[in-house]
């Protein structure tokens, strides 16, 4: 499938910065399952954007600005091929064993109640594979999608316990839950192409568990579903700090809104209804 | 007194005769009336009131800065004994250099199954962003202390290897300072070798690893979380006496991949930090989001080989407790040498087999978290209460691999000078080795640190221990000065 993405993001300050730095993991590489067709990355201020390649293989951005700045705003826009492999993930850019994402972070430590739920779910299932659908199936089942009831800081225990939670805190219990019961696990943050066409107002996340002989397998517990067609893989990591969209820092200044647009449609789709729009 | 414990004294030796370095000591403190000891600890503790050196302790709920105690005699180690230690210790911090350079590169003692992947991934102080990138002149680990014991006269254990950012240099060089005020005498009677040199030496290793650009005359700060860290007085005596600038984060910017301190003059370029913040609070784009005392994009300035960090990120990988018991297979490996440092033996409780033996005697062992400093997180088996025990026994089970123990090390015993006349108590030893492009050295001595507590094991300074002067003086000079008159 051919996918087409245009992705805004839009910083705005009350009291304009003197200077700000960005991070950004907007650039999505290809593997087994995707083909990155064409990809543009546009800072609407006079700045060098150095690109390299952060630990884990991503492709990142960085950049510094002198300001005042009033508003810094970043596009990314590109259109991506992708193919059904079974939320099997293979010729990726590895740059480490899976054991090390077995570790844990602040953001994605099991509790106690975790490591009940996990060996509670996964106790009736054999083999590392049909445990990790079984995870998938029972969070999506027991959490609720709620916006309003974390934020980028909640950990994977907080969301656990008020069973609320966005696209991120799904993906940090699912990582949580699979490192508890001994399979390294891992964050993606990508794309993901809705039924409904509909804007969105961020982009999507869901997370890679390894599984032996057969490699890295997605999985995308806020729909329940193994990652088909649908889902453009950008970048991973531990957990959500190492794969996030945008990292930014800025010096003077306060009072800063952030606005985010998401566009993802097939490709032919994507053209018509934009010229609808002009 | 506890009856496994039997103690060696650095000065009485094994069979109570004065050992050679302690001769001329011994004598004086034999001649030297009580009174004047008295008044010698009382002016001791009017200089460091004076130099205000003070120690944040965190959880104190009174005073949160209150005075090391101080010991006013001398701790001695002969020049022979020093060059074992010292050999031993170069020996020991080139090992834990190769191995980062190891880990964060080819990874070939991994692929050799000598150490295991797992300890090495799941670390939490392995930096994965140091991965795959050499820093400069290969130096990981600029600035190390190793803090060392010792139960009898024939060698030295390491008790623990410390990669990150070391503190208690300052009070090593104070302690000095204050006994040469002190005790004139008693330099006059000894050789003793100097250490007022450790910050031209630290300098020296700095300005070796600066960045190429700098053309020798490079631009060094010395990073400090701020005034309400523990060591926030020795990052400002170091800062000092190194003659660089004593900064914070908020002093530092960076501009497209290069590092700027902000001065009255306008920004100036900064070739080498030498840090003594942690990793974690380094950069907030790449570590802790909510790191107020880092500097945005210090990672990308680093890793473009525009700035040099001492100690490198990443370094605490090597100097964790579950890494220490790989220590001997370590230097083995990188160096084809036997270790000259003894490794403290020591239970990996992730073993199973070792968790069952420690579980059955936790009231003989020392109990250590892996990633613990300080003398928090420990259970000293022997001294613990019950409900201390139990209470280690069910941490333990929890999470094993978290944890190490060791058995009560009889650690040697010093005199030291109190009120009620002079009395053994236990120490250990801190001194700090350098590395940089020119080499490694280590200044004769370190930081002695001394349980004030009659029988106490702990000797670090969240815990009420003391300090201690420490000398390495020439046995030539010991052994030719005829003994009896002064």
């Amino acid at each position: 499938m051919r996918i087409r993405i245009r992705h805004e993001t839009t910083y705005r300050y009350a009291e304009p910065p003197r200077t700000a730095v960005q991070h950004l993991r907007l650039t999505p590489r290809n593997h087994d399952g995707q083909h990155v067709v064409d990809w543009r990355i546009d800072v609407d201020r006079d700045c060098r954007l150095v690109q390299s390649e952060d630990a884990f293989g991503n492709t990142l951005h960085r950049f510094s600005v002198d300001g005042p700045l009033e508003s810094i705003s970043t596009v990314v826009e590109g259109e991506v091929t992708t193919f059904d492999v079974a939320g099997v993930v293979s010729g990726a850019v590895e740059r480490f064993p899976p054991i090390l994402f077995m570790r844990d972070t602040p953001l994605t430590t099991p509790n106690m109640a975790i490591c009940d739920f996990a060996r509670e779910t996964t106790s009736k299932e054999s083999g590392t594979l049909s445990k990790l659908h079984a995870l998938l199936g029972a969070i999506h089942e027991s959490l609720t999608f709620d916006a309003a009831a974390t934020h980028s800081g909640t950990t994977a225990a907080e969301c656990f316990e008020h069973r609320k939670g966005v696209c991120q805190d799904f993906s940090h219990l699912f990582i949580a839950c699979a490192r508890a019961i001994s399979a390294p696990a891992r964050y993606v943050s990508g794309y993901f192409l809705g039924s409904d066409g509909e804007d969105q107002v961020a982009g999507h996340a869901w997370a890679e568990a390894y599984v032996e002989d057969l490699g890295w397998v997605a999985f995308d517990p806020t729909h329940g579903v193994a990652p088909q067609e649908n889902h453009v893989r950008v970048a991973v990591a531990l957990d959500y700090l190492g794969a996030a969209p945008i990292r930014g820092s800025h010096s003077g200044g306060g009072g800063e809104t952030l606005d985010v647009k998401v566009r993802v449609a097939r490709a032919a789709a994507f053209s018509q209804s934009q010229s609808q729009s002009q | 007194m506890d009856s496994r414990i039997t103690q060696f004294d650095e000065l009485a030796g094994a069979d109570g005769r004065t050992r050679a370095p302690y001769r001329k000591l011994s004598q004086w403190l034999a001649e030297t009336p009580p009174e004047l000891l008295a008044s010698r600890r009382e002016q001791a503790e009017l200089l460091f009131r004076r130099i205000g050196i003070t120690f944040a302790v965190y959880g104190a709920q009174e005073a949160t800065e209150r005075l090391i105690p101080f010991d006013i005699l001398p701790r001695i180690l002969s020049r022979s004994e020093w060059t074992t230690l010292e050999k031993g210790l170069i020996q020991r911090v080139t090992a834990l250099n190769a191995f980062l350079a190891d880990i964060y590169g080819a990874g070939e003692i991994l692929r050799a199954g000598i150490v295991p992947a797992d300890l090495v991934y799941r670390n939490p102080a392995y930096c994965p962003d140091m991965a795959g990138r050499r820093v400069p002149f290969d130096i990981y680990v600029h600035i190390a202390g190793v803090d060392i014991v010792r139960t009898d006269d024939q060698g030295f254990f390491v008790l623990e290897d410390n990669a990150r950012t070391p503190s208690g240099v300052s009070y090593m060089l104070e302690n000095r300072e204050v006994m040469m005020r002190l005790f004139p005498e008693l330099f006059a009677l000894h050789r003793v070798a100097p250490i007022e040199n450790y910050p031209d030496e630290l300098l020296a290793t700095l300005r070796s690893v600066a960045p190429p650009r700098a053309n020798g005359d490079p631009t060094i700060v010395l990073m400090t979380p701020g005034q309400y860290n523990s060591a926030f007085y020795e990052h400002s005596f170091l800062a000092d006496k190194l003659g660089v600038e004593l900064v914070e984060g908020r002093d530092l910017f960076v501009r497209d991949d290069v590092v700027y301190m902000r001065t009255t003059e306008g920004p100036r370029r900064v070739d080498v930090i030498y840090r003594r913040i942690d990793d974690d609070f380094l950069d907030p784009l790449c570590f802790r989001p909510d790191s107020a005392l880092g500097v945005a994009g210090l990672m990308g300035a680093y890793q473009s080989g525009n700035v040099t960090l001492a100690n490198a990120v990443g370094a605490g990988a090597a100097d964790d407790k579950a890494m220490y018991t790989y220590m001997p297979d370590i230097i083995k490996f990188y160096l084809d040498e036997a270790p000259l440092l003894q490794n403290v033996p020591t239970f990996r409780c992730r073993e199973q087999e070792a968790l069952a033996y420690v579980l059955d005697h936790l009231d003989e062992l020392v109990v250590k978290e892996v990633n613990g400093s300080g003398g928090y997180g420990m259970l000293v088996g022997p001294h613990a209460t019950k409900a201390q025990i139990e209470e280690f026994r069910a941490k333990l089970k929890a999470q094993p691999q978290n944890f190490i123990a060791q058995p009560t090390l009889a650690l040697s015993t010093c005199p030291i000078a109190m009120a009620s006349g002079v009395a053994p108590r236990h120490v250990d030893l801190r001194p700090f080795v350098l590395q940089g492009a020119n080499g490694a050295r280590v200044v004769p001595g370190g930081l002695t640190r001394v349980a004030m507590t009659e029988k106490s094991l702990v000797v670090n300074s969240s815990q009420g221990g003391g300090t201690k002067d420490t000398w390495v003086i020439d046995d030539a000079w010991v052994a030719d000065e005829p003994m009896g008159q002064a």
